[in-house]
This record gives structure tokens, sequence and C-alpha cells, in this order.
């Protein structure tokens, strides 16, 4: 009996190490292909950064943020060019945010699943993913068509029909985030629905909110094709947002295809520019959340 | 009480069974105790005589137990309405049967004292004042078991009689010591054995009125019915 | 108003005593609809006066729902709805045009798992007062320390009024809760299982502070700790499957309930 156990477990054993074996190895095998696939992601980003600072670094020098754009070989800078694309974003934000705001908190609080609200949502997503050049066009029937003209102002409409959707999702979701529990305490307690959503509600999701609003400032100030048909570029320093205006990412794209080497060594500066301030938001987020947290 | 669903949890169930298991068996001991007692008595049977006071010890032992695993089950359980009644009531009849094995024990030990006097002191109302005690506590234990409230009921009503025939008793032995002193001692011997008879009807009493309680909910009031047919005391409250 | 005598005479005299206080809130005839699914039937109960209701049952019997009932916190969710009578302050407030801030600032709620609100511990008790008076500053500030007081939670917290109430423990949380719901000065307060996310401690001194309300507020709470309700309760309400089975004393539920459904779940006899 007892010799027969003993050989049948003595049986067994080979195959049970061989499987412990198998499993070690196909562990092995994932962890270092995602090891892989995380190093060409960051290899990719890394050679990006790399790129853009050798190329961008030499050209990084005051004249670039003091003095207007140049005829080739005048020694020009960007400085209308970062002006207009802080206006530009800005505005684009302040037209953005409330409304993106305000469609959120509908969405999360008053529309929850009607009709309406299903449809704005479906709208929104489309709106999130939809090619930027059409928002341009958009904007371009409807406010560069009828005034003749090119503006900072149809430049920052685009942006802004960029950065509504991107507002709208994460006020709802952060919205959705706060507790049932947290909206009846305020319905208990006799205060009215708008008073619980904006003090409570609004309140409580308030970090996230911020978050999405960076974000959307982040995805914003890159964007090259909206502005292409709306503020077209400008190589003059100008405020006036009645007229076309400069902004980083068209005197980039103006530059960069150019045949001059003083302008193609600025093209890369702007974009070293762009990246590290669309970086340093991305970072302030981060910690925004991570902050907002606990 | 017993034909309740079972509680969800088993072990609970396990416990209450075994308390119950305990003091029927007391109850078991008790009444063999009283019938020896009441044997070595009537009939002056010396070895009916030695067996109470024996028993006692393991009486004893078995309210120890009983008492320790009710306390164990009212900390641990935390038991509610039904069960919380049966083993309060269980902790208190427990009291009961001890105190009850003493008395036997006791009157076993005067039992060869009381000397069959001539015919006139005659064991005739001690025979009878036994029977209707052994029967009373014979149902108290019944109606524990069975949990029957209507035959704790009895027991409780019918206390009376043996009270009274106690007190015929003591007035005829009263008499008899008057008349001869030298039956004095004889007769108190016996009238200590009546008084001990007396007093295990009242704890079977005792014993009936926590078993109305532990299956009702109910208290029965604080003063019997004195005399003839006793009124249901939820129509005398 | 049993019918069947009572256990014994202390016992008579607390349900007597019960019986004799005015009711706060009368329920009758009460059924509720969750959408197609019926919740509550028949629901026909009293809340005395400044005495603590218990409400026990198993999960889903309809405890939480008639709660919610007496706040209306259900018109928050479209689909649910209740037929019958609850009577309060002489009105019916099942009905149509009712101010419901002005109820519900009379009938406040305290929840399972505190819910401070993201500000600071001095304006979550000023948020409440707010809604439905205009207090000066100092009047304000008073009744913050009134209320903080009265949950014993002042000696704590006194010294960061402006720290976010966030940053309290679970129990102080509930506490602070507790003291939102009694600044706005109302007549009912609903507890709905408002310790089963805490500790031992902080559940005792939340019953503690029950015993001390209860002098001034009517108060129901839904509990799933029968020893909480048997602690703080003056009558229980036993509650399945939509059903209110039993109501009666606390010590007459807890020792000899009328209903085999009641002894049976109080003894832990459901299967």
């Amino acid at each position: 009996m007892k010799a027969h156990v003993v050989s049948q477990s003595g049986a067994r054993l080979p195959r049970s190490d061989f499987q412990a074996m198998r499993r070690r190895l196909t562990d092995k095998l994932a962890t270092c292909m995602s090891w892989l696939a995380m190093l060409i992601v960051v290899s990719v980003l890394g050679s990006i950064l790399w790129t853009l600072l050798k190329n961008g670094l030499p050209g990084l020098t005051l004249t670039l943020f003091t003095h207007s754009m140049g005829a080739p070989g005048a020694g020009g800078g960007l400085a209308n060019a970062i002006v207009g694309s802080l206006l530009q974003t800005g505005l684009s934000i302040l037209l953005g945010a409330p409304a993106g705001l305000l469609t959120g908190i509908f969405l999360a609080e008053y529309g929850a699943e009607s009709k309406l609200a299903r449809s704005v949502r479906f709208v929104s997503d489309m709106l999130l993913s939809a090619p930027s050049i059409l928002i341009g066009l958009f904007i371009y029937m409807l406010l560069v068509e009828p005034f003749g003209h090119f503006s900072g102002f149809a430049g920052a409409a685009a942006l802004a029909v960029m950065a509504m959707p991107i507002i709208v999702r994460t006020t709802e979701d952060m919205l959705r985030l706060v507790p049932v529990s947290m909206r009846e305490a305020g319905i208990a307690l006799g205060a009215p629905r708008w008073r619980v959503i904006l003090f409570i509600c609004v309140r409580a999701a308030r970090g996230g909110i911020m978050t999405g609003v960076l974000l959307a400032i982040a995805r914003v100030t890159g964007e090259t094709a909206p502005l292409l048909f709306t503020s077209l570029g400008n190589s003059e320093w100008s405020l006036d947002m009645r007229r076309p205006m400069a902004s980083l990412p068209v005197a980039i794209y103006q530059y960069a295809g150019s045949a001059y080497q003083d302008w193609m060594q600025q093209a890369w500066t702007g974009a070293l520019v762009v990246t590290l301030g669309v970086l340093i938001i991305n970072i302030v987020v981060r910690v925004g959340i991570r902050g907002g947290r606990t | 009480m017993g034909n309740e669903p079972a509680h969800t949890v088993t072990r609970y169930d396990q416990e209450l069974d075994r308390l119950r298991g305990l003091v029927a068996r007391m109850g078991g001991l008790v009444e063999r105790q009283t019938a020896q007692a009441i044997a070595a008595v009537v009939d002056q049977d010396e070895d009916a005589a030695l067996e109470p006071p024996e028993l006692d010890v393991e009486v004893d032992a078995l309210e120890r137990e009983a008492e320790s695993l009710a306390i164990r089950i009212l900390a641990l359980r935390a038991p509610m309405a039904v069960d919380l009644r049966v083993i309060i009531a269980v902790l208190k009849i427990t009291g009961d049967f001890e105190r009850i094995g003493d008395y036997a024990a006791s009157i076993a030990r005067r039992a060869l004292k009381v000397e069959p006097l001539d015919g006139a002191l005659s064991f005739g109302a001690l025979r009878n004042m036994a029977r209707l005690v052994q029967e009373n506590l014979h149902s108290a234990i019944e109606a524990m078991v069975n949990n029957d409230s209507e035959c704790a009921m009895q027991v409780w009503n019918s206390d009376t009689a043996i009270d009274e025939l106690y007190t015929a008793m003591f007035r005829e032995l009263v008499t008899y010591m008057m008349e001869d002193p030298r039956k004095i001692s004889p007769c108190i011997h016996l009238l200590f054995v009546a008084k001990n008879l007396e007093r295990i009807g009242d704890h079977a009493t005792n014993i009936a009125e926590r078993v109305y309680y532990a299956v009702t909910g109910e208290m029965l009031p604080a003063l019997r019915p004195r005399g003839g047919a006793a009124k249901k005391p939820a129509e005398a409250g | 108003m049993q019918g069947k005598p009572l256990a014994d005479a202390e016992t008579d005299a607390a349900a007597a005593a019960l019986s004799d206080r005015p009711i706060a809130i009368q329920v009758n005839n009460l059924d509720f609809y969750y959408g197609k699914t019926h919740a509550l039937h028949g629901i026909t109960l009293g809340f005395p006066e400044r005495s603590v209701t218990g409400m026990i049952g198993p999960s889903g019997c309809g405890k939480s729902t008639l709660l919610r009932v007496l706040n209306r916190m259900y018109d928050l969710y479209p689909g649910q709805r209740a037929t019958g009578e609850v009577l309060f302050a002489g009105q019916n407030i099942l009905g149509n045009g009712l101010d419901m801030n002005a109820l519900r600032s009379r009938v406040g709620m305290v929840f399972q798992k505190p819910t401070p609100f993201p500000m600071s511990i001095y304006d979550n008790i000023a948020f409440g007062i707010r809604l439905h008076e205009r207090v000066s500053r100092s009047e304000m500030d008073g009744r913050v320390e009134d209320a903080l007081r009265r949950v014993a939670l002042w000696t704590e917290v006194k010294d960061r009024l402006q720290a976010s109430a966030t940053a309290l423990s679970g129990g102080q949380q509930q506490r602070l809760c507790i003291a939102r719901t009694i600044a706005v000065r109302p007549e009912v307060i609903l507890l709905d299982e408002p310790t089963s996310a805490l500790d031992p401690v902080s559940t005792a001194r939340i019953e503690e502070l029950l015993d001390e309300l209860k002098t001034e507020f009517t108060i129901a709470i839904v509990t799933h700790n029968m020893q909480q309700a048997a602690r703080c309760a003056d009558q229980v309400a036993f509650f399945y499957l939509g059903e209110l089975v039993e109501v009666d004393s606390t010590a007459r539920m807890f020792t000899a309930p009328r209903e085999s459904r009641t002894q049976d779940y109080i003894t832990g006899r459901f299967g």
C-alpha cells in the first residue's frame, strides 16, 4: 500500500515540476514582452525630446521672445506667435470652459439618462474624436467667410470647440464620482438642488474638473490644423484679435516648410517651446491629481 | 423552544440543547432523590435512606456545569426573546433543583429517627402529602421537558393542597406533643420531614412558574390564589 | 393596547408611558413602489414624540425605504412613488405642493456612511443653517459651537474649525453629520444605520448621544444591529418582506415578542 502511494506521488513529481517550470517561463516571457513594449514607447518619446533639444536648444535665445517674426536672415523672433498662441488659447478656454462645465453638470446632474442627455453625450464624444481640420473648416464657414477675413477670434473659437468636449467629459465623469450619499445629505438638509450641485458636488469634484481644464489647454496649445483656416497666421506684431493672428503651431508649420536655414532653426526652437509648455501643464496636472486625492 | 426552527448558527443550537440536557438530567436525579427519601421515611427502608445524600454531590456538580454553560451562552451569543427566557429559567430552575436535592437528603437523614409510633400517629397524612409532592415535582419536570405551559399552570395551582395538608399535620402533631411529652422527639422529626416535603412542593411550584414564563413570555402573578379551584392568572391579572 | 398582559410591571410602565406620548409622525396604510416593485405593504406606524423608534429586519425588508418616505427623499428618483398617508404636523406630507425643503429642514437625516461636505468643519455646520435662516456672524459662531458641543465634538475640533472636515476620523465625521443635522433645528431625526461603518467606541458614543438627543427630538433609527436597537430604542418595529410584522416597546420586543416571525428573526433563526 505504502509503496504504491510513494511510487504514485513519485511519478507525479516530475510532471508538476515541469508544470512549475513552464509557468515560470511563461511569466518571464510576459514580463520581458511588457518591458520591451514599454521601452519602445519610452524611446520614441525620448528620441522626440532628444531631437527637439538637440535641434531646438541652439536657437533658444532672448531674441526669440522679444522680437516678432522677420524676413529670412533678418534675425526675427517668435514673440508675436507666442503671444498670439497665449491669447487664442486663453480666449478659447474662457469660451470653452464655462460651456463645457455647464454641459458636464447638465449631463451628470440633470440629464442623467434622458434622451436629450444621451444625444448631447453622443455629440460631445463625436466632437472629441472629430478631425481638427474639420473643426477649422467649420469655424471658417461660420466666422471667416461671412466677415471676409481671418481673425484671432475665429482661431480662439475653433480652439474652444476643440477644448469643450474634453471639459464636458471630465466634468461629467468627475461629478459622477461624487457619492450619491453626498447629494442626498445636502438634499436632506433642505438644500435646493442647484445649491447642492454648486456648493457640494462641484466642490467635491473641483480637483478633477481643474484637471480636465488643464488637459484641454494642453491639447489645444499644440493644434495647427484648426488655426490654418481661422486665424491664418501673421508675421507682424498684433494684439488685435479681429485681424489675422500669429500662433506658434502655425509659425512652426510655415517655418519648417521653408528653405531658409534660420527659419528652420526657429521652427525647431518653437516646437521645443510648445512641447515644454505642454509638458509643464501635464506635470502640473499630475501633481494636482495627486494633491487632490489625499 | 423545542418546536422552533433551528438557529442559523448550528453551534448555538447545540449549546442550548446541551443546557436543556443538563437540567433534564438534574431533574431526573432530584426526582429519584425525593422518591428514595420518601420511601426511607414511609417504608423505613434503610438502603433507600443512604441514596439521597450520595446523589446530592452529583446534583451539585450538574448545577455548576449548567450555570457556567448558561453564563457562557449569555456572554457569547447575546440571546434574545425565547432563548433568553429559557436560559434565565434554566439558571433559576437549577437553583430550585439544588434546593430540592438538599431537602431530600435532609429527609433521608432523618428517616430512621422517625419511629413508627402507634397507629394513631399514622403516616397516612404524610403518605398523602408525599404522593402529592412527588406528583407535582414530576409534572413540573414534565412541563419543563415538554415546554408545556398548561401542565406548568396545573402544578402552580395544585400546590395549595400540599400546603393545606401540611397545616393539618402541623396541628395534629402539636396536639400529640402536648398530650404526651415523650413523643416530642419523634414528632419533631416527623414535623421536619413534613416541612421539608412542603418546601420541595414550593420549589416544584417555582419551577412551574419559570417554565410558564419561558414558554409564554408572561410572568405569573406574585401571589398564588389561595384555596379552591384557582382562576387562570390571565383572567385574574 | 396589546390585549395580552405584558411581561412585568416595569415593561408595562414603559409601554404605557410610550403610548401616552403624542405622535410626531403617523404613517397610515402606506404602500411604496420602486417602479413596478411593491416594496412596502400597508404600513401603519406611529412615531411617538421625543423617543427613539428602532426599525429592524433583514436586508430588503423595507425599513430604509420607510425612512426615506418620511423626508420624501424618494422624490429624487423618478419611478418611486408612495400611496397612503404620512401625517406630520397636521399635514399629509405625501400630498402635492408641499415645500420639500421646508419639510426636510424639519425632518433631518443622517446616513450610513459619514458624508462630510468638502468644506471646513465650520462651514459644514453653517451650510445647513444658511439655507433656512439669515443669521449674523456672531450668532452663527454660537450656533456652530452649540451644535458641536451637543455632539461632544467641540473640544476635539475647536482649534481647527477652518480645517477640512474630511480630515476627521470616521466617528468624528459621523458626529459632525449629526451636528449638521441638529443645527438646522429639526423636530425629527432619521438615522439610516448610522454606526454600521464605525468602530465600537465611536458606535457607543453615537448611542450615548441618541440618549441625550431624544429628550428634544423624535428619532427614528434603522439598524441591522439588534443589540443596538435593544440599547437605544424605546419602541422597536420589525419589518419583513415589506410588511410591518410587529411593533412594541423594546423590552417587550426582545423578551417576549408576540409574532413567531419576530421571534425567529431576533433569536437568529432565519434560514
